[in-house]
């Protein structure tokens, strides 16, 4: 019999032991299916976690370990902030689909002039329609209680209908032939988010996920924002006797998260992406909130989780293609990543007790 | 075309020469040959028949090639990197099927000149890139035919999955056929703006039979309108599969995907050196269209009516856009006689005379 019982604080070390726990328990779960397939277990985990970062040309895919990861640490630092003050934001793949939106209209708009003021001008646009679309729940949450988590997550889908609506309307490529999908930004050099360091994997939306983690350090621990979003999510009634208004933070961390998503999205589309298209939102959006609880809502937990979620991305194409692993098995194996670190999250709230409880 | 640069330059160089030199030192190395899918290979549908050709080539070469493929591979970035992940791995011949899938294979193939790829229904090509397409509206013209006769309430239904020439080409031809043996036919179109998604399809089916279409055509790959059509007792056509679990109605035929002559082609031609860029668009002459087995459901003359204009295009004696015929808005396209070219059908973006639903701008 095990008995269950809480801390009196979460464990400090049980907080950061879990995500490695989670790993180990992923890979001897993820083995134990992969043998029921019939691969070698571990020459599977070898070739998701080893071969992409170790292996033969290594070179190539320690780059795409940050093209892959970039936009989830990015969308993922800004929810931290609003998860952490109890604040839910499910929508992130919206907001991030609305960014990419304005800033490659933007782009688009300006076809064929070359300026240095465009690119910055696509950044703004992305932030702005990322921040826009993320204030809608945060609008309806704060004048008619509309439940934010709600909102947020149909707006998504409102969000992918405008993506298709765009692709094969307004912003289709005129020279494409009819096909749907808007001009390749990547061809377009005023526009294009360019790798800065060739090889390196690493563009301008890698670079502002970096800022963004930095960013959301500081202000959760040197700022009385972060405070305040802190004591919201700890406390929700102290805060409002502490002077919380609950409608700004409300307000500051779904247009704070959404204008992080829509950044990645602009990043994505002017860079890795290159096009507008109907299957453009890949899922980084949800992804993202993996990551951020991977992370433990942390600036260093996100980077790192952010780079294994990417490694498991890119391990598990290796696996597909070399040991023709089926896919679902491989997204099986990522689901499972977050169910051990649920799971093992209980060691962090509560000590285990084995044997019989006495009354 | 190609500013994203992931490797330097000599380090392609390197791994292609390495990879090269290997290729050459060890002759009786098989070949290997990748596949890329959009979907999973149990889609039933699109990716399922591309998987079918691969298991063509496999069975039709033996140990002479190695076929690997990645299934359920997003349009964008992660394309890119699949396929350059198959080019590292030292495949030489890499189909990519879906048609997303355009600027990723034109970057990749840009880095890696000495393999080749094969995209499936795009436009671009280079030296080392194919492109591969099937006439599907041959396939239409024939289950348009079934589909005018078959209707009571001259009302056919046609769920579109996205307004590109493809699609364009294939509501036209089952409308213009449909016409021809049954002058009060209408044809009533939803766009369901996806390939595969069966709650979506299921709607449109629902909307189309409430429409009181009692004909059902769909260019999505679910069997959900198919359990609609069931529900409702009206008859429709497998798409890309066979669909025959739904035979002999409410599927009373079927258009299927067969990529796999084109598939052993390809490869043959990389065994005997002879692959060469082409952009490939073969229909049922050629075997890349077939017909599914027109089930009992449907009167024998009806039956032998459609085999025959089948037989027809197969033999290339008749075309399925043979005018006179008028574009929606009345201004003539095609003068008695006169058959749509290639260039024309490839970007077609409009209705013909006769349908009534509007093409969404």
């Amino acid at each position: 019999m095990i008995t269950l019982i809480a801390r009196p604080a979460p464990s400090r070390f049980w907080a950061w032991a879990t995500p490695v726990l989670a790993v180990l328990a992923t890979m001897i779960a993820g083995g134990v299916l992969f043998a029921i397939l019939g691969k070698d277990p571990l020459e599977a985990i070898r070739v998701i976690f080893w071969d992409p970062l170790f292996g033969a040309n290594a070179g190539y895919f320690r780059g795409q370990l940050f093209i892959k990861a970039g936009p989830l640490i990015l969308i993922a630092a800004g929810l931290a902030v609003g998860f952490r003050a109890g604040i839910w934001n499910i929508g992130a793949e919206g907001q991030y689909i609305v960014g990419a939106l304005c800033g490659a209209s933007v782009a688009l708009a300006a076809y064929p002039a070359q300026s240095v003021l465009i690119f910055p001008a696509m950044v703004l646009a992305g932030a702005l329609g990322g921040w826009a679309w993320g204030m809608i729940p945060a609008l309806l949450k704060t004048r008619f209680g509309a439940s934010e988590i709600l909102v947020s997550l149909m707006l998504v889908y409102v969000a992918q209908n405008l993506l298709a609506w765009a692709a094969f309307g307004p912003l289709k490529n005129p020279q494409g032939f009819g096909f749907p999908g808007s001009r390749n930004l990547q061809q377009y050099p005023s526009a294009h988010n360019i790798e800065l360091i060739a090889g390196s994997g690493i563009h301008w939306g890698v670079m502002a996920g970096f800022a963004a983690l930095i960013g959301t350090y500081v202000l959760m621990n040197r700022h009385i924002a972060g405070f305040r979003i802190q004591v919201a999510g700890d406390a929700p009634k102290a805060a409002r006797f502490a002077g919380v208004a609950p409608a700004r933070l409300v307000a500051f961390c779904l247009g704070l998260s959404g204008a992080l998503a829509g950044l990645a999205g602009m990043f994505e589309v002017a860079g890795p992406s290159g096009q507008i298209t109907d299957s453009f939102g890949a899922g980084y959006g949800f992804t993202a909130i993996i990551v951020a609880f991977l992370g433990r809502l942390n600036p260093v937990g996100i980077l790192l989780a952010g780079l294994l979620m990417a490694l498991t991305y890119i391990g598990g194409d290796m696996a597909q293609l070399m040991l023709q692993l089926p896919a679902a098995a491989i997204q099986v194996f990522q689901g499972m990543l977050l169910f051990f670190l649920l799971g093992f999250d209980l060691l962090t709230n509560y000590t285990v007790k084995w044997g019989w409880a006495r009354a | 075309m190609n500013r994203r640069s992931f490797l330097t330059t000599t380090a392609i160089a390197a791994t292609a020469l390495s990879l090269g030199l290997g290729g050459a030192a060890l002759a009786q190395e098989p070949l290997k040959v990748a596949f890329m899918y959009v979907g999973p290979v149990g889609d039933m549908g699109w990716s399922f028949q591309h998987d079918q050709g691969r298991q063509a080539v496999d069975a039709a070469y033996g140990g002479k090639v190695v076929t690997s493929y990645v299934e359920n591979v997003p349009e964008g970035p992660d394309a890119e990197r699949v396929l350059t992940q198959m080019a590292l791995a030292g495949n030489k011949l890499i189909f990519a099927t879906s048609f997303g899938y355009m600027d990723a294979v034109m970057n990749v193939a840009a880095k890696f000149p000495d393999v080749r790829f094969e995209h499936a229904t795009g436009y671009k090509r280079a030296d080392n890139v194919a492109t591969y397409d099937a006439r599907f509206y041959e396939g239409r013209a024939v289950i348009g035919t079934i589909a005018g006769r078959m209707t009571k309430t001259n009302k056919i239904g046609y769920i579109g999955s996205f307004p590109i020439p493809e699609v364009v080409q294939g509501i036209n031809s089952a409308f213009i056929h449909a016409r021809k043996v049954n002058p009060a036919v209408e044809m009533k179109v939803v766009w369901a703006y996806t390939w595969f998604d069966p709650a979506k399809e299921a709607d449109a089916a629902a909307a189309l039979i409430a429409e009181g279409v009692d004909v059902l055509m769909q260019h999505t790959d679910s069997t959900a309108p198919q359990a609609k059509a069931q529900e409702a007792g009206i008859y429709t056509f497998g798409q890309a599969s066979d669909m025959s679990a739904f035979a002999p109605a409410p599927r009373i035929s079927s258009i299927i995907d067969n990529w796999g002559p084109y598939y052993v082609a390809r490869v043959g031609a990389m065994l005997d050196g002879s692959w060469a860029s082409t952009g490939s668009w073969e229909g049922i002459g050629a075997g890349a269209v077939g017909i599914g087995e027109i089930s009992s459901a449907v009167p024998a003359e009806v039956k032998a009516e459609a085999e025959a204009l089948a037989a027809a295009i197969g033999a290339g004696t008749y075309h399925p856009f043979t005018g006179p015929l008028n574009k929606q808005d009345g201004s003539p396209w095609l003068a008695a006689g006169e058959v749509a070219d290639d260039g024309a059908l490839s970007g077609l973006n409009f209705f013909v005379e006769g349908i009534t639903a509007q093409m969404p701008q």
